[in-house]
């Protein structure tokens, strides 16, 4: 029979390393049911029958988090074999209150207490057995970052399981407070195993109500236990909750002062003088645009580029594509079917690894930002500007990631914290333009405004004001309503981070995506090739020839659907279709204008065809058309990363909906306002725009019942 | 009322009472704010909000607002 050991702990305290060091490559990562949490399982090395289970990392048990009910609710009803609670030896006042919640489930425990090579550093020592008696569990000092006791480790744990003996939390409270306990275990909990009655009678008193319908009390019971515990608030002339809270941290004041020496207190730590400089009131916002140009020359400039433009054209367009099609011709296979293979799989896959390296060379930058504590800090240094749009100061990032790649940048949201804030961001990080939006940029620029750079500026300007009005608009709907998380958030302490643990998280980041988008991305890039090049000629099916893509039956649906997008000032199959193809990949929209014009070869700012262009659009559509291409849906790979990191279909219909219907309108107000404004007719789109443009204006402006709550709450509180 | 808010910068406050309700309330006694602990106020954001506190051996950052359910004396 295999056995299960969850590993949990304070965030910062080395939980992934341990995770890692433990299992090694036998790893397992997935998410939690219905959420944007990652899951993390994996082999105890050596131990093929022991299975470790990463939880999130939590402060406490009490559900104030998604983290934390996941957590809460994995250990109340998986019930592992066995608990490895690993603490932080540089913090441990706050790190052993989760233990104390932890030792009350009965579950068997062991402790681990991390970083103790920077502990002894510090000169503090740590009496870890009379610890483990305090809390009546076996302790074992390590480090995970040098693996050292990591193997004796894993045997305490191996060793409490086995014995599969429940756990007696042995730390206790103050009198007055024991006192209410014990009468509470007396009368509502005798029936209650033993192991698990400490559990309730502390949950009973902090009067949670999920607990008490669990135990099904009768009201008179309740009453009966209410007066135990109104008796207490009264001796100690405080709330039950904040009685249990300020009594697990007074034994932990109490047991660290017996089991611990410190050294010198006050004096700064290498981590504080450090933050004296980087979160500096004066300087924190030049350093943090230092770190961030260096992470974006770096790898959207520098060596993602030069990688991305290798794969591209020297890979696969000098060796791979020649080779295959050199093979396929030798080979005689038919011409649809070589058509299949290059234009439609070959250019799939290449579409898929062309971001690859850009997305290694990001995520090996996150890595170290967040390993090492900066991200932290940077929540703390640009939360005041972002929260106002319901994103999270962590939310910088992977907007700037997105000038450069949506993929990665979607996948970068992951580092925050608050999942209303995480979706948020994951559904307007792609209206930054990416790299693959400026070909269309230019080619529109070129075409109709003299390739003037104010067209690229401003459509960042559009990508920015796009993002700011979403925040403003989704923060007040049903969506993103709720109690608001609380933003009280610990700032670890610096730490030079493992590289072994970047190198495993970019790569299980990165490999997690490339599993999931190249299935999408090559059934999209077949679709796409096939509808563009076969067709009914004469009434007869067939696969077409150069001049034939009249015919296609990407033109026959571009017709059919070309009426939704007349009031877009271009209700032609050409641009529709080459907006839809842009699906497959921004850059496409500037190719297909060349398929569909009937040129062979178009370079990337598409200067052969700006004629042709400007036969098709005026500037007003140009402009339109251009809106469109770059806030409405992303790529389908950038699609199937918000699939992934929202864990949701319904979340990814909403987000690729609203992006959609958002570019819709956009591109509506400036052809339709603009046309009439030049001295147009009103018609009756005009009004239709008009009406439209009201009532975007009141969802920006409308009050928000969440703010009004909170401010609600916060005075009810303060006069409480 | 004196609340966390109303600490300078350098100083340091005793915490008499947590308000407020809910998960803010929870969380604020999670990280360790309860009656009788010493926080210092170590610094404000470039932007003005939030602050820094350290408490307990460690850092902790929160919103003004958030602070001004820490009743401290």
């Amino acid at each position: 029979m295999s056995v299960i050991i969850a590993v949990a702990g304070n965030p910062n305290s080395g939980k992934t390393t341990l995770f890692n060091a433990l299992t090694g490559s036998n790893q397992y990562v997935g998410n939690w049911p219905g959420v944007t949490v990652e899951k993390k399982e994996g082999i105890l090395i050596g131990h093929p029958d022991v299975v470790l289970v990463d939880l999130p990392g939590i402060y406490s048990l009490s559900t104030n988090s998604l983290e934390e009910e996941i957590a809460r609710d994995y250990l109340l009803e998986s019930n592992p074999d066995a608990i490895i609670n690993i603490v932080d030896g540089t913090s441990l006042e706050r790190n052993l209150y989760l233990t104390t919640q932890l030792a009350e489930l009965g579950i068997p425990m062991v402790l681990a207490i991390n970083m103790m090579d920077e502990v002894e550093k510090s000169g503090t020592r740590i009496d870890s057995t009379a610890l483990g008696e305090a809390f009546g569990l076996p302790v074992v000092k390590i480090s995970a970052l040098r693996e050292t006791q990591i193997d004796e480790l894993a045997g305490a744990a191996m060793e409490v399981a086995q014995k599969n003996r429940r756990l007696l939390s042995v730390h206790r409270f103050s009198g007055g407070v024991e006192h209410a306990l014990g009468h509470i275990e007396e009368v509502a909990l005798h029936e209650q195993p033993e192991h698990k009655q400490r559990w309730y009678a502390v949950k009973l008193f902090e009067r949670n109500e999920l607990v008490e319908a669990e135990l099904g009390l009768s009201a008179e019971l309740k009453a009966h236990i209410e007066q135990d515990i109104w008796q207490c608030e009264l001796e100690y002339d405080d709330d039950s909750d904040s009685i249990i809270a300020s009594e697990r941290y007074g034994f932990i004041e109490n047991v660290l002062e017996k089991v611990t020496v410190r050294k010198k207190a006050g004096e700064l730590s290498p981590s504080d003088r450090i933050d004296r400089v980087v979160t500096n009131r004066w300087l924190a916002l030049p350093i943090f645009a230092l770190v961030m140009f260096v992470v974006y020359y770096v790898s959207v400039n520098t060596v993602g580029a030069t990688m991305t433009r290798w794969t591209n054209d020297k890979l696969f367009g000098e060796i791979i594509l020649p080779a295959v099609s050199g093979k396929l011709v030798d080979w005689g296979v038919a011409n649809w079917l070589q058509g299949l293979l290059v234009d439609g799989i070959l250019a799939g896959v290449g579409s898929v690894l062309s971001f690859l390296p850009q997305m290694v060379v990001l995520f090996l930058f996150l890595g170290l930002l967040e390993f090492s504590g900066y991200m932290s800090r940077v929540t703390f240094i640009l939360d005041r500007m972002f929260r106002k749009f319901g994103l999270s100061g962590k939310s910088f990032i992977p907007m700037l990631i997105g000038s450069g790649c949506s993929v990665p940048a979607i996948l970068a949201a992951r580092t925050i914290e608050n999942e209303s804030a995480r979706r948020m961001t994951v559904i307007t990080t792609s209206f930054i333009p990416c790299s693959a939006k400026l070909p269309v940029i230019s080619m529109i620029a070129g075409a109709f405004f003299g390739g003037k750079g104010w067209v690229a500026f401003g459509a960042y300007f559009l990508g920015i004001a796009a993002v700011v009005i979403s925040g403003l608009i989704l923060k007040k709907t049903a969506l993103f309503q709720g109690e608001p998380s609380p933003f009280v958030m610990e700032l670890p302490a610096y730490r030079c981070p493992s590289l072994k643990c970047i190198f495993r998280t970019t790569w299980d980041r990165v490999s997690s995506f490339v599993k999931k988008a190249t299935s999408v991305i090559l059934l999209a890039a077949i679709v796409i090739w096939f509808l563009t090049f076969f067709g009914w000629v004469e009434g007869r099916f067939q696969m077409l020839e150069a001049g034939q893509i009249n015919h296609s039956i990407l033109a026959a649906i571009g017709t059919s659907i070309a009426w939704v997008f007349k009031p877009l000032g271009w209700g032609e199959w050409r641009p529709v279709m080459a907006a839809l193809n842009g699906l497959v990949a921004k850059e496409t929209v500037v190719s297909s204008f060349g398929i569909f014009y009937g040129f062979s070869e178009v370079a990337a700012g598409g200067q052969e065809m700006w004629m042709s262009l400007r036969a098709a659009f005026s500037p007003l559509s140009a402009t339109s058309f251009l809106i469109f291409v770059l806030l409405s849906a992303p790529c389908i790979a950038a699609i199937s990363s918000i699939r992934r990191e929202m864990n949701s279909v319904m979340w990814t219909l909403f987000a690729v909906g609203y992006m959609t219907a958002f570019g819709y309108i956009a591109a509506l107000m400036v052809y339709q306002l603009g046309t009439w404004l030049q001295g147009g007719v009103f018609t009756l789109w005009t009004g239709i725009t008009l009406a439209v443009t009201g009532v975007v204006l009141w969802l920006i402006f409308r009050p928000s019942p969440q703010a009004d709550g909170r401010l609600k709450r916060a005075r009810a509180g303060s006069r409480g | 009322m004196k609340t966390l808010r109303d600490v300078r910068v350098g100083e340091s406050a005793r915490v008499v009472k947590v308000h407020g309700q809910g998960r803010i309330r929870r969380r604020v006694m999670d990280m360790g704010i309860t009656k009788n602990v010493e926080i210092f106020v170590r610094k404000v954001a470039p932007l003005g909000d939030p602050i820094e506190v350290n408490l307990r051996g460690y850092e902790l950052s929160l919103r003004k607002i958030d602070a001004e359910i820490i009743e401290v004396e």
